[in-house]
């Protein structure tokens, strides 16, 4: 007879990725909904990004469920673009392809709970996760 | 140019008088109601809030109307407002590691959530925004640059305040490095330091509203 495994649960996390054209057609609070679905029990890669006015109306809606939810505490989250000093020029380029495409594709946003997410150290150049233990 | 040098003075003149709203933007802790109170103080002789080490000290919107601020023989009168600080987590646990008991550290966790919700609310109703970061903390923070982006997209005037110059592990460069489309005024609330050039800052950022 085998021994039985004496292993105890691994607390893990799910990590999921999400192509923007997975939101582009959506308007802003189906967009937002979307979000907050994943990253109630998961951390969210998204390509590209959410506008200013979505990212509060993210924090604003995970503030609302703060104390309704168990265990959720809110979230962290994180934005690298291609954002540099390119002038007017390199703006409007980046403006035009945006506008084609529909969002700005070329950043990616990191969104996930704060219950596995501890803090997201970011610089311009990089972005360190920190989870909980 | 012309035209809206011109539509400015039309905007102006349907104002009329009304007080311009000038609203205290940023993270928790970075020093909001200590320069509103700062202002209050030097022009009312009252203060609008009380301050505290513990973060989300304020959990509600706080008013100050009518202050009459005269700089360098000109004057303005503003409504202040001092908002919560806004965050995009809360937990009760981090408030009893300032000695606060359970039951207390829910509510106020409670009254934080609400109070950044009520934060983001008025961000509709500002004419003029004063981000105010602790410049001894990372500027990095993607709820800086969601508050600042929500100012662009509403079109209202923006003044960055790095506040703590006074604590040695300030940075304000790297505040203006991280926002360097931004007018960038280093101050120590605590200490008045630098207010003149603050006070220059918002005067010039009026006369955009």
């Amino acid at each position: 007879m085998s021994k039985k495994r004496k292993f105890k649960n691994i607390k893990g996390f799910s990590i999921q990725f999400l192509p923007f054209s997975e939101i582009k057609n959506l308007g802003s609070e189906e967009r937002v909904s979307k979000i907050l679905r994943i990253v109630r029990d998961k951390i969210l890669i998204l390509q590209g990004r959410i506008n200013a006015e979505e990212e509060t109306r993210l924090i604003e809606r995970s503030m609302q469920m703060i104390g309704k939810n168990n265990n959720f505490k809110g979230i962290e989250l994180a934005v690298i673009s291609s954002d540099g000093k390119k002038g007017f020029f390199g703006k409007m380029k980046k403006g035009i392809v945006n506008a084609l495409s529909g969002g700005e594709l070329s950043a990616i946003s990191i969104i996930g709970p704060a219950t596995i997410v501890k803090d997201i150290k970011r610089n311009p150049k990089k972005l360190e996760l920190l989870l909980n233990k | 140019m012309a035209f809206k040098s011109f539509f400015r003075f039309f905007t102006k003149l349907f104002r009329g008088k009304r007080d311009i709203k000038l609203g205290f933007y940023g993270p928790p802790n970075a020093g909001k109601t200590s320069l509103a109170n700062r202002i209050c103080k030097d022009f009312t002789g009252e203060q609008i809030g009380s301050v505290s080490k513990v973060p989300h000290e304020t959990r509600s919107v706080q008013f100050k109307e009518e202050v009459n601020i005269e700089h360098k023989g000109k004057s303005l009168k503003f409504k202040m407002i001092d908002t919560p600080g806004i965050s995009t987590k809360i937990d009760y646990e981090d408030f009893m590691k300032y000695k606060i008991k359970k039951k207390e550290a829910k509510s106020r966790a409670k009254e934080a959530t609400e109070g950044i919700v009520e934060s983001i609310k008025w961000l509709n109703d500002m004419d003029v925004v004063v981000i105010v970061l602790d410049s001894t903390e990372n500027p990095y923070n993607q709820v800086n640059i969601t508050i600042i982006g929500n100012m662009v997209a509403r079109k209202i005037p923006v003044l960055i305040v790095a506040n703590k110059i006074d604590l040695k592990k300030a940075k304000m460069k790297k505040i203006q490095e991280a926002f360097p489309e931004y007018r960038v005024v280093g101050i120590s609330a605590k200490y008045g330091k630098n207010l003149d050039e603050f006070y220059d800052a918002v005067f010039d950022l009026s006369k955009e509203v």
